[in-house]
């Protein structure tokens, strides 16, 4: 089965039937086998406890960043290939993501709290994250703004496209001026390599969040169909009651 | 060649005649930074500290609001669809109305900065490196907002968002310009630094905007 056959919405759906139920087995599994593994893991030698914030924290951050990726790569699927999933790939992303960035940022303030002493400091991580999740907010918004789905798709294509151009430009300037600002006065993760009894944990964690992310995704592409069929249903309803 | 000239001349031509609105903008600049003293209150060495963050961010909304104008008019009165189907390219054509926005709208921002910062009370060295910064700077303003404003011209009623999908983009611009001027006014940096990357960035932005933009036009418009 190759991407040109899910161009078919029906077979698509009649896929995703099938897989969706073993996707959502193992990324219960996966997450269980990960909470388990966070929550016996030893606690660290100057954070305490708290460390344990990682576990769900930098499998967001990963997805946040990811989710701009999957977004992406759909994008040139609309603009370029003209897939017809592409465009509803790409509208069932961006909620989940600006949610992922959006418990990044939470995760973050509340580790923060107790390690920095502060919910929010302006450090050029938090910060380009901070504009990340605008930007997703900002896609969203112009999903919203246009009632004709093709062509919601396209102009979110090109905004999409050129913001995985100028999120880099954007991350580095931030470093650029938080260095400018104030040295690294604050403590970073990653310093010194992570133990293997924390990198195993966050590792399963990591792919167990990512097949959420799979499995939500695919879960929204399907609602995603569906009430483009309802709402055409309903359209060809009130013009033939019209007639 | 001819065609691109005739159209930067008709638009910088449109823009200053009676309903153009480009130096709207400037108004609003002039109106931003009057207003901050007000809210900062009106201690002078406090003014002379921000004063370039003030003009920076004066500017930045000056351009935002006139960025509107870039596409709608033109949209409204049919002659977009004909730059769209004409033979010139519509990169080229875009880069030329960019290019005409910016002197229409955009220079005015920059000769009205000497006033403003004598007003600001910063002096005569901070007040050109605030000036050059600009100068350097706007155009990438206004071309990276001309995708914004060719997204927002092909939903109709797009205007609001305009304001929503730019601001993040244009972070980078402003990082970099008020860098450079603090870098110009106190060091301890260098100020080449960082006014190099602001060229870089308005380098960049003319080749991004241009294809970004036609090819929003090219799917949007029906």
């Amino acid at each position: 089965m190759t991407l040109i056959d899910l161009a078919n919405p029906t077979k698509f759906l009649s896929l995703t039937t099938r897989v969706l139920p073993w996707l959502a087995v193992a990324t219960a599994i996966l997450l269980l086998v990960g909470f388990y593994q966070a929550a016996m893991a030893p606690d660290d030698y100057q954070q305490g406890a708290t460390v344990k914030i990682m576990f769900v924290h930098v499998p967001n951050a990963w997805l946040s960043m990811f989710v701009w990726g999957v977004m992406s790569v759909a994008a040139l699927g609309t603009l370029v290939w003209r897939h017809p999933l592409a465009d509803v790939a790409a509208k069932a992303a961006a909620p989940i993501g600006a949610a992922f960035t959006f418990l990044a940022l939470v995760t973050g303030a509340l580790w923060g709290r107790p390690m920095w002493g502060t919910y929010w400091e302006w450090d050029a991580r938090l910060t380009s994250v901070l504009i990340l999740f605008l930007m997703y907010l900002g896609l969203m918004a112009l999903w919203r703004a246009v009632d004709d789905p093709s062509r919601a798709a396209r102009a979110a294509a090109i905004l999409t496209l050129v913001g995985a151009l100028n999120l880099p430009i954007i991350k580095f300037s931030v470093d650029w001026w938080n260095t400018l600002h104030q040295p690294a006065s604050v403590m970073r993760m990653g310093g010194p390599s992570l133990d293997n009894a924390f990198l195993i944990p966050l590792l399963v964690m990591a792919v167990g969040f990512t097949l959420l992310f799979v499995t939500l995704h695919l879960a929204a592409m399907r609602n995603e169909i569906l009430r483009r069929r309802v709402r055409s249903l309903q359209m060809m309803q009130a013009s033939q009651q019209a007639a | 060649m001819t065609a691109l000239a005739a159209l930067i001349r008709r638009d910088i031509r449109i823009a200053l005649r009676v309903g153009g609105g480009a130096l709207i903008g400037v108004l609003f600049f002039l109106t931003v930074t009057v207003l901050m003293p007000f809210a900062i209150g009106p201690d002078l060495p406090l003014l002379t500290r921000l004063g370039p963050a003030i003009l920076w961010l004066g500017a930045l909304l000056a351009s935002l609001l006139t960025l509107d104008r870039l596409f709608t008019a033109d949209h409204e009165d049919g002659s977009l669809d004909l730059i769209v189907m004409g033979r010139t390219p519509l990169e080229l054509a875009c880069a030329a109305k960019a290019l005409a926005h910016w002197l229409a709208a955009g220079l005015p921002l920059i000769v009205a900065t000497p006033v403003l910062g004598l007003m600001l009370n910063l002096d005569a060295t901070a007040t050109s490196a605030v000036a050059l910064t600009l100068l350097a700077g706007t155009p990438a303003l206004t071309f990276t907002g001309m995708i914004g404003a060719a997204l927002a011209v092909t939903l109709h009623r797009g205007g609001l968002l305009l304001a929503v999908l730019v601001l993040p983009l244009s972070i980078p611009v402003l990082i970099f310009g008020v860098a450079a001027s603090q870098a110009a006014i106190s060091g301890p940096l260098a100020f080449g630094t960082p006014f190099s990357i602001l060229c870089a960035l308005s380098l960049v932005s003319f080749v991004v905007g241009p294809f970004a933009a036609a090819a929003s036009l090219r799917h949007g418009l029906d």
